[in-house]
């Protein structure tokens, strides 16, 4: 058998892991974003105990390698919460709780950058603080985060290849599987290294687009 | 006994940041309608008396009083205050991230519960009052100075407040840009606004102030009416003040 037959047998079953992927990187960017906001906010505007909650919970997630906090919740945290859960979901939970540490820099810098005078303004119409961060600072900050929050995408897409570790089926699982099957590797290889390309190509630009969907005069989006 | 048409009472404000006493016992009274101008050189203390009136700072002593209503010691109260109080900043500090008439209707939508009818409505017709009806949908980015401020006044104006603070509304624009800023400030003391302004103009202040406050380190020095002010002696240290600019120059 050729080459080419032989990943033209195996294409569908490689392309399925297209889905796993691409939820991986889903749910790590929403986390990202539903956690790793308010992180920010709290981390500019929280007391001093919650700065430091948050800090550590940052330098937790930064600091360890991803295969070590996968394995640290796969066979020791959830089974030990008692929780039988898939792979798919540890994968996707560890990279959401890893992006949300990431992008919560990402946001916090944003929030930081907004200047002074946006927060006493609001304040001096009548805001509180809390309506004046939702109404005024966030807003500034998300699109002065975009054009950094979109280089996630393809740190998170490469990253979510390693959760091929716990038995996640994904692209690089069905790919090594395909291999171990077929006795075929470099061929193989190469279009799971080309489905990954296009994912990321197809990734960055739809980020881009929405980046100049609400691009507003005075905001240098585009500018990284 | 407090006079009725007293709408604000400052009384022995101070403020210390860290060892620097930036205020030292201010007190003054502002009339329902009356225009006061403060004048004084800079690090005088006047853009922290502003702050400390609607709290955005918090001063170490002395009390606020808005309409017989205490403003200092209102808790959470200070937001509807802050409503009551408008202000108007030196460099604008309008909403980046929103179109001109959004800059002022948010506040109406988020603050006042308005409507967003309603608020659009009431917008456009704050914007029509500075005569920037026209730049509506356009970004603080695309609006010059003097158009950036005549927006942040309709602003200040469209949560109705009792008194507007402005501090040193013209001082980052050119000059032809200051004419139309001072002429729609000088519109609004016309129509019966009441206005303390923080200002260098002294041809505006003059033309227009009921009172002029002459502040120095950390104290109203010297104060009275334009009028006193340019024929008597009271207001010397004011004038050497002045006299820096070139003299008091006409409207
Ligand atoms: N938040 C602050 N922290 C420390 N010092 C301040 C602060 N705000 C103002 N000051 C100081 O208080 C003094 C008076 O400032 P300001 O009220 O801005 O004067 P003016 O408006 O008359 O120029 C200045 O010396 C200034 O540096
Ligand atoms: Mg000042």
């Amino acid at each position: 058998m050729g080459f080419l037959t032989i990943i033209i047998e195996w294409f569908p079953y490689l392309i399925q892991g297209i889905f796993a992927t691409l939820g991986l990187v889903a749910s790590a960017l929403f986390l990202g974003v539903v956690l790793g906001l308010p992180m920010a906010v709290g981390q500019v505007y929280g007391k001093r105990l919650v700065r430091f909650l948050i800090a550590i919970y940052v330098w937790f997630f930064r600091g360890l390698p991803i295969l070590v906090l996968l394995f640290l919740f796969y066979f020791g945290i959830f089974p030990g919460l008692g929780m039988d859960v898939s792979a798919f979901f540890v994968g996707a939970t560890v990279l959401g709780l890893r992006g949300a540490a990431y992008q919560s820099q990402i946001f916090r810098g944003a929030i930081q950058s907004v200047s002074e005078g946006q927060m006493i303004a609001a304040r001096s119409v009548g805001m509180t603080k809390l309506q004046s961060i939702r109404n005024v600072i966030l807003p500034q900050a998300v699109r002065v985060a975009l054009p950094g929050w979109s280089n996630e995408y393809p740190n998170i897409l490469t990253d979510s290849s390693i959760c091929y570790a716990i038995g996640v089926m994904e692209l690089m699982t069905r790919t090594s599987q395909i291999v171990s099957q077929t006795y075929v590797t470099m061929p193989i290889y190469l279009v799971c290294a080309g489905i990954f390309i296009l994912l990321n190509y197809g990734g960055m630009r739809a980020l881009h687009m929405i980046e100049m969907k609400i691009k507003i005069p005075g905001f240098g989006t585009g500018a990284a | 006994m407090e006079n009725t048409d007293t709408i604000l009472r400052v009384e022995n404000i101070h403020k210390s940041f860290g060892d620097l006493e930036v205020l030292k016992g201010v007190s003054f009274d502002v009339k329902k309608g009356e225009t006061i101008c403060f004048i004084g050189p800079s690090g005088t203390g006047k853009s922290t008396l502003l702050r400390c009136i609607n709290l955005l700072t918090q001063p170490d002593q002395g009390s606020v009083w808005l309409g017989g209503e205490e403003v200092t010691n209102s808790g959470k109260q200070i937001n509807h205050f802050r409503q009551r109080i408008g202000m108007v900043f030196q460099n604008f500090f309008l909403f980046d991230h929103l179109t001109a008439v959004r800059n002022v209707e948010i506040a109406l939508i988020k603050v006042k519960g308005m409507k967003p009818k309603e608020a659009r409505e009431k917008a456009l017709e704050e914007l029509r009052q500075v005569g920037m009806e026209d730049w509506a949908e356009h970004y603080p980015a695309e609006l010059s100075g003097g158009q950036a401020q005549r927006v942040s006044i309709a602003r200040a104006l469209a949560m109705d407040p009792d008194v507007i603070l402005f501090d040193e509304p013209t001082s980052a624009l050119d000059p032809e840009l200051t004419r139309e800023v001072l002429e729609v400030m000088k519109k609004l003391a016309l129509a019966g606004m009441t206005m303390i302004v923080v200002t260098h103009e002294m041809g505006f202040a003059c033309s227009v102030a009921n009172r002029i406050m002459f502040m120095e380190y950390g104290e109203i020095i010297e104060q009275g009416s334009p009028q006193e002010l340019m024929s008597d002696a009271k207001f010397e240290r004011c004038k050497n003040f002045i006299g820096q600019f070139d003299g008091v120059n006409g409207d």
